[in-house]
Formats: structure tokens, sequence, C-alpha cells
């Protein structure tokens, strides 16, 4: 199999489908520079996490069944989330422990998904984009790609390459940024002093530029930004490497 | 009779593991595992050489705020102990556990100042010297067993413990202290208390400051006699 | 102890305010976290003893019923005498019969987390018995009148000046008039006051870590020595644990003992582990004349082959709350029972059934922070969720939000309805966010945008651009 006839499924995610969809182009631009065929079935909405982390297993089952019917003939699936991506790879065989086929189907599935840029280092081994990006960046480790996924030191080496981007380490770059998806709503004053915490911690590092490879993450420390007045610019990571320098950052409008 | 809790318990985890009492090979199994103790996985700080453990058990007694000090020979313990006391000014009065060992130095010779009180220690006892049945290499910690020769109590009511320790007696895991033990028993029983000790007394209980001495001793010193060629 | 999970919004509200608890949660990121990762470091086997100490605990489980008959066994054999108890109550009775056998006034106690679920200290006061809490952080919740905040720090939300405050209050009556600042002094004052306690009282109640199976023996794991004195002195001991502390032999008990400090403190080793078995023996000079281990039951046996199984393998060192996000931001009080944080948010609802503790295990980000340093690898998070479909299941909890999550479900289910939905929905965003990029209000999403703006979409949905053939923003 060479490598251009690497069949990519590509996993929107909703937050990107909904607002951010550069992610979504910057993904493709990406997966296509690592020799990918990429391709993105209309039949996928949502990962299934808002109901799922609610306790809503049976819709929860439903979406999976319809996200592994809608990818499961691509060679890879690829989220640019390590939270989906790490929702569709460890928890949706789980969805069906009461069915050994479904679950058999889930779990060769499951063997197919990666989050976006792990994918990039570890599968692809993307060749250099010649990319320049003049920032002081820091980078926040999302969660669930962090401890679900492994996914560490990719994003960093491929930072690392871009020209002209510094890379200032975050302390309590493993804390969580209080996202929670619905933790956010449901408990707001808990989920805000915890991404206020975050961004005094991405503040005190002097960066300009945050970094990070969920948008859930993204948008509640971008919002939590926004409303303190403190510009900081923060960004999807693989807009970063794919170049989108063009686009305004998240919440900047324009 | 109304079922006591005992049985309600016990069938109530049966019930969970969806089987009755343990029985034939299953029950063998478990038999076999109590009975062939097994160790596990000892880490290898716990297995260096003798002299490699006589070294780490000082380095980490040290670590722990315990002080060390090596005699040259049984005969130094009475002056090692009257030097401890008297570079904390201490009174020269010491409770002491009744250890055949212990008994057997030259105290009135060597140490003839010192007022020796035998028996279990009291509240107002300041100093306290019993003889420790092992040492720990791993984490510099002392293995005290109770009994007759050997008084729990000295190792906590007074604010000054010595203790004194073979290096013969120094192990390098846990796990060896147990089998000693073992050795001279009943299988399935032990003494009354035995006490592993690693340091002094401490607490962080108020705003996670260290702070020493906080119901058991202030001071754990440690003199070691050496009895083996490592030492 | 009264519970108030229910009010976990409220409580975490008062928290968040409180500024001397927030500095005492700092303390508690910074100072226990370096710690255990310091510690961890320093033994390469680390890693290596979680999965050992795991499989242990799994061994045990599964032949439970077995090693605590054997247990028992054991301690009768060597003058002992083993209490099952199924409920708390039991619990208490068996104590206060007990301590009434000896004509008791007062019991001097070491900390234990099974004295707090079975709420032992109101009972034994309404009883006639003082019982005086000997480990000083538990010292400073009983003059205070409160509950722990942390399973082994119980008084880490007080500050030294409210300590000092609360000594001078209530050591009064022995005549200490002077109020004490630096903590060396608190400590020693403690110390000095609690001393002539432990040779008064007449019974002294323990805890757990560990009971071992092999020779029937308890023990305990503290630091300040505060156990031992109340185990060695009065002529009786009372040990009080929960049935699932029991391991098989002194070499299993000594692989989870090297988790178990290293994963609470950060130390190598807690400063005093003491095996107790039976009673004083024939010559002995010191140690209790009776031994009594009061076994709790208090639902755990019906844990056993289900999905709250592993939960037993808890040793109680802390490191989830520790290290959990949640408890860094609310404290231990919030959680508003015995059992605080991540282990608190899985537990407590059993204990207390998931209408009244619904909110413990909702309230977490499912960060995974607290099973990546469970020294037991207890799947926390995957268990918070076992409850939050309880909840579901059951309706518990406000019927706006499970409406929500069901008509979100409707679209989510059906893509092409999905797209033309949120084809909407996103332009109206859009337009309501103008050109300022982000929305400062929303009906529904107050929780969001009462602390922070929401980032406003780009315009138009990827979807409905890749399908009108765009490849680039």
């Amino acid at each position: 199999m060479t490598k251009q006839s690497v069949r990519v499924g590509l996993f929107v995610t909703c937050l990107v489908d909904l607002f951010r969809p550069s992610v979504g182009f910057a993904a493709v631009k990406l997966l296509e520079a690592a020799g990918c065929v990429v391709e993105v079935p209309a039949a996928q909405t949502c990962c299934g996490q808002p109901a799922y982390n609610s306790g809503d297993r049976a819709d929860t089952a439903a979406l999976a069944r319809n996200v592994i019917a809608a990818f499961e003939g691509f060679d890879h699936v690829v989220a640019p989330s390590g939270s989906c991506a790490g929702m569709l790879k460890h928890h949706y065989p789980r969805l069906f422990d009461d069915d050994p086929a479904m679950k058999a189907r889930a779990e060769r599935f499951a063997d197919k998904v990666h989050e976006l840029v792990s994918f990039l280092v570890d599968v692809m081994e993307m060749p250099d984009q010649g990319v320049r990006w003049e920032a002081t960046a820091t980078y926040h480790d999302s969660c669930s790609g962090l401890r679900e996924l492994k996914v560490r030191e990719q994003p960093r080496a491929l930072l690392g390459k871009v020209e002209g981007l510094t890379l200032t380490p975050l302390p309590g770059a493993e804390t969580c940024c209080g996202f929670g998806g619905t933790f956010a709503v449901k408990y707001g004053e808990v989920s805000t002093d915890m991404v206020s915490r975050k961004c005094d911690d991405v503040a005190a590092t002097g960066a300009d530029l945050l970094l990070a490879g969920d948008l859930g993450c993204l948008m509640n420390i971008a919002g939590r930004f926004r409303r303190e007045g403190k510009r900081v610019e923060c960004r999807h990571v693989a807009e970063v490497l794919a170049g989108l320098r063009d686009v305004p950052a998240i919440g900047e409008g324009g | 009779m109304t079922v006591s809790s005992r049985e309600k318990i016990l069938s109530g985890i049966r019930r969970g593991l969806k089987r009755g009492p343990l029985e034939g090979s299953a029950r063998d199994a478990v038999e076999a595992r109590l009975a062939d103790l097994k160790r596990n996985l000892i880490p290898a700080r716990g297995q260096l050489d003798r002299a490699g453990q006589l070294r780490l058990f000082r380095e980490m007694a040290e670590m722990l705020d315990a002080t060390v000090e090596i005699v040259d020979g049984p005969d130094a313990v009475p002056a090692a102990v009257d030097g401890f006391l008297g570079r904390h000014n201490l009174p020269k009065t010491l409770r002491m556990a009744p250890h055949e060992t212990l008994e057997a130095l030259p105290w009135a010779e060597k140490a003839p100042l010192l007022e020796l009180n035998r028996g279990a220690a009291r509240v107002e006892d300041q100093a306290g010297l019993g003889m420790a049945f092992a040492g720990v290499a791993e984490t510099g910690t002392l293995v005290f067993l109770s009994g007759g020769n050997s008084p729990a109590t000295v190792n906590f009511l007074p604010d000054n413990h010595v203790a004194v320790l073979r290096a013969s007696d120094i192990a390098g895991a846990y796990e060896e202290v147990w089998t000693r033990i073992r050795a001279d028993r009943e299988p399935g029983t032990l003494p009354r208390t035995v006490n592993l000790i690693s340091g002094p007394s401490r607490t962080a209980d108020i705003e996670q400051m260290l702070i020493k001495g906080a119901h058991g001793p202030r001071r754990l010193h440690i003199i070691i006699v050496p009895d083996d060629e490592a030492a | 102890m009264q519970t108030t999970s229910h009010a976990f919004k409220d409580n975490a509200r008062k928290a968040m305010a409180d500024v001397d608890l927030r500095t005492a949660l700092k303390r508690v990121e910074t100072g226990f976290t370096t710690a255990r990762r310091k510690a961890a470091d320093r033994l390469p086997e680390f890693e290596d003893l979680r999965d050992a100490g795991r499989d242990i605990k799994n061994h045990v489980l599964e032949n439970l019923d077995f090693y605590l008959e054997r247990f028992e066994e054991r301690v009768i054999a060597q003058g002992g005498k083993v209490h099952w108890c199924s409920t708390p109550r039991e619990a208490r009775e068996t104590i206060l019969k007990l301590c009434r056998s000896v004509d008791a006034r007062t019991a001097t106690k070491g900390k234990s987390m099974i004295a707090e679920e079975i709420a032992l200290n109101p009972f034994l006061e309404a009883n006639g018995i003082e019982p005086i809490e000997t480990d000083l952080g538990e010292y400073i919740i009983q003059l205070a009148d409160e509950p722990p905040s942390h399973i082994i720090g119980p008084a880490v939300h007080k500050t030294k000046d409210q300590v000092s405050d609360l000594f001078l209050e209530h050591h009064w009556k022995y005549g200490r008039t002077e109020r004490q600042t630096d903590p060396q002094a608190l400590v020693n004052e403690a110390r000095e006051i609690l001393r002539q306690k432990y040779v008064d009282a007449d019974v002294g109640i323990t805890g757990a870590n560990f009971l071992v199976a092999e020779t029937g023996s308890t023990i305990i794991v503290t630091n300040e020595g505060n156990g031992d004195l109340t185990q060695m002195l009065p002529k009786m001991h009372i040990v009080i644990a929960s049935l699932e502390k029991i391991v098989p032999t002194l070499d299993d008990m000594a692989t989870i003992m090297r988790v178990l400090a290293r994963s609470a403190t950060g130390q190598e080793m807690s400063v005093y582990t003491t095996l107790s078995t039976g009673t004083r023996r024939e010559g002995d000079l010191d140690g209790p004349e009776e031994f009594h281990v009061v076994l709790l039951d208090n639902g755990r046996s019906e844990m056993v082959g289900t999905e709250l199984q592993e939960l037993l393998r808890c040793i109680r060192c802390g490191a989830c709350m520790n290290h959990c996000p949640v408890y860094h931001t609310v404290g231990g009080h919030a959680y508003g029972w015995v059992y605080p944080g991540p282990i608190g948010a899985a537990l407590d609802p059993h204990f207390l059934g998931i209408e009244e503790a619904r909110h413990l295990p909702s309230a977490s980000t499912f960060c995974g922070k607290c099973e990546e340093v469970c020294p037991m690898r207890i799947p926390l998070p995957r268990i918070m969720r076992y409850w939050r479909e309880q909840a579901f299941e059951r309706r518990v909890g406000p019927p706006l939000e499970r409406a929500g999550i069901r008509f979100w479900a409707f679209f989510a289910r059906r893509p092409a309805l999905y797209r033309l939905a949120t084809r909407l929905a996103i332009r109206v965003l859009r337009r309501l966010a103008g050109r300022r990029g982000v929305l400062t209000a929303l009906p529904f999403a107050g929780g969001w945008t009462d602390g922070r703006d929401l980032p406003a979409p780009e315009g138009r949905t990827f979807q409905e651009l890749w399908k009108s053939g765009r490849r680039s923003p």
C-alpha cells in the first residue's frame, strides 16, 4: 500500500463543524500533505459525549452505531480532537458489552481511530511543511488526548519545526482547564474558577499565543480571556501547523 | 434464631461472587497461596549487597531526620547513649527495655552516672532505650517486637528514643524481616505489637508545615553495633 | 455525619469565596502533588508495584469471604475478638457496649475514616463517653466541631491563625492562657495536653490501614505516633475497620505499603507502621488486655461482583483528591459527606443514594488525573459515569437537563436533520455575535456565559462548506 492510497475519514467533530470550520480545513490540508486521501462522510454529527457524559447510554449507543457505520470502511479515522478520538477509540466498544457482534465491530473500528497530530507524527511521518509563524506560543495538554491517547510529544515535535515560533512551557499544562463538556454549563461557577486559573497560568508565561488540540478547551480558555479583556490569541494547533494565519483567532471576530 | 451479621456479610459476598463457600481446588489454591508466603516484587533498592544495605540504611534514616552513630563495638554503647543525653542536655536517666543484649552491656563501668529504669515507659520519662529487632535499608526503618524484654511504650512515650541495632540485623527489604520473625514462631502468630519506625514523630497538620515531635519522640538516635564484616 | 451533598453547588460557591480555604487548597495542589511525583520518580519499580498492589486486591476480593474468616480465626487464636457489623448502627452499638463493659468514661481515638462514616463521636458523647481525637488534624477539627475536609489531612482547610484561636479557646481550662502562634509551640501544646489523656483513657480506638489474614493483625500507618499511644496505654484496644482492608500476607501488605505513603504524602514510608495482633501476652510489660476488631460492612458486600467492586481496592491514600482540579477549587467540605474528591464522587452515592449524592459524580470534567495517580488503579471516572447513568435512568436531577440532552440527541441521531438545524442555529448565533467575535449571554447557557464569553461561530458549518466544494477556509 503506497501512502497515496491511504484513505482517511475525517471525523470533523461537532464543535469544529459548528464553530470553527477552519480547523477542519487545516486538518484536511495537513492530512493531504502527509499523503492521505481525505473524505468527509456526511452522515456524521457528534461523537456522543454530551449524551454519554450525561448518563444517556441509549442515545450514545445509537450515535455510535451511526459513526461506526459511516467510518468503518476507511483505512483510518482521524479527528482534530483528543477528546472525540478518545471517545471513538476507548469508549465506543464499551457501549456494546451486551452485543458481542457489535462490540467486535466497534473494536475493529476503534483500531483505526487517531487523534490528528499524533496520526501525522506516529503513523504518517508527515514531511516538514516549511511553515513560518512568528509568535511566542505555549501549549496546553487537553486531558483526553493526553491521558487516553498519550498525545504529548507529537504536537511539540511538529511545533518545534515551525519557523519563527518559540514554544515556552506552560506550568500546569496537564491540569484540566475546566471545560468538561456539559460540566462547563452545569457547574459553570466551578468551571469558571478552573479556567480563570488556567488563564492566569497562560498569561504568566508571557506567551501571546495559546495552542491546544481540542476546540472545547480552546473555546473555554479563549472565552475567559475575552471576558477578562486579555489579549492572548487562542488557536488549534492544526491551524498553526497548516499556516492558516489569515483566520482570526478564536473569539477574535473579524 | 436470627441470621447473624457475620452470616449476612459472608453470604452477601458469596452472592456477589456467584458461588458458595470456597471449596475444592479453588480453596486449595488460596490455601496454597497463603501457605507459600511468596514474596512479590521487591525493589532493586532493597536487594543491595551487605555493605550497600548498611550504607543505604544510614542514608535513608538520616534523610528522615534520625541520627545515626556507628560505634566500635557493644562495649561502646553505654558511652554513646551517655553522650547522646549529654549533647541534648538531658538528665542522666534512662528508661531501658530489659532486653538481654542491653542488660549485658557494661553500663556501670562505662556510664557510671547513668540511672537506668527498667520496664514499661511512663509519661515523665525523657529518654528511652530499646533494642531493635531489625533495620530495613530500603527506607531506613527500625523494627521492634514487643515482649517482656521490649515494651512498646519505650518507643513512643519518651521524647527521646535511642535504639541499638546490630549491623547484622539490617535487612534489605521488609520481606526479609517477616521471614526472620516467622522463623521463631508458631505459624500465623505475631507478638502483640510489631513497630516499624522510620524517623522521629512528625506532623504536617498545621498548614502542611513539617513539625517534629507530634506525639511520639522528637528525636530518634540509632546506635549501630558493627558485628559483621560489611560494617 | 449529616450530609449536605445535595447542596454541592451552594457548598462550592461558599468554598470558592473563602480566601483562607483557597490558600490551603493551593498548598494541597502544589505540596502533595510535587511530593508524590518525586517519591514515584525515586522508585523505578513504582508503576510495577501499583500493578502488583492492584492484583493483590483483586485476588482478595475474589476470595474475600475466605480471607475474612481466616483473619477472624487468627485474631481469636491470639486473644482477640472480631465483631461483624452490617450497619453503622450495629457498629456504634457494639463499640458502646465494649466501652461500657470496662466502665469507660473517656476513649482516645486514632484517625479513622470509618469512625467518621458511622458518626461514632456524637454517638459516644450522647451516651456519656467522651471521645478524644489524638491525631493533630482530627483534634483540631474536633475542637472546631467540623467534619474532616480531606481523608489524610482532615484539617488541611484550617489556617495556623484559626488553630491558634481554637487552642486558646479550648485550652484555657488547662491553664493555657497565652495565644501561641509558632507552629512548633502549637504542636507542643497539643502534645502536652493529650499526653495525660492517653494515660487516663479507658479505651483506645484506632482505625486500620490493613488487616492481615495470615496473622490476624490490624495495621495503622501514621506519622505522629498518636495511634500507638492510643492503643498501647488503655486496657482495651478497639479497632474499627471496613472489611475490604484485608490482605492475605505480610508480604502482600509490604507491597501495598510501598505505594501507600508515596501516593499519599510523597514520603518513602510513613513514620510509624504498627502491626497489632491480639492482646498483651504473658510476660509483656505493656499493651492492652482486650483487643476487639469491629468489622464494618455498611453495604460493601453488596458491591462485590458489581460495577462498584473496584472501589473496594481503595487504600484511602488521598492521591485522587490531592490531584483533582475540582477538589482544588471547592475543597473537601463541598462534597458534603465523609469521603470527598474523586473517591467520594464514586463512593458516596452508594452510601447516600444517588438522589442525595447526584452532584458528586456529575461535578467532574473526566480529566482522568485521579485514575492516573490512583495507586490501586481504580477507574474512578468510569464509576462516576456509572452513577450518571443510574441517575439518568432513574430520572434523578433537573428534568430540563434531561430533556435538553434528549432533544439534542434527537437531532444528532439524524444527520440530515441535524445539518439543517445546525446551519440555521449557527447563522443565528453568528448574527447575535455581530462583529465582536463572541457572545456574552445566551439563554440556557448561563452557566457558561456568566463567567466567560462564548466564541462566535465562524459563520457556516464545515459540512455546509465542504458540500459546497470549499477545501480551504
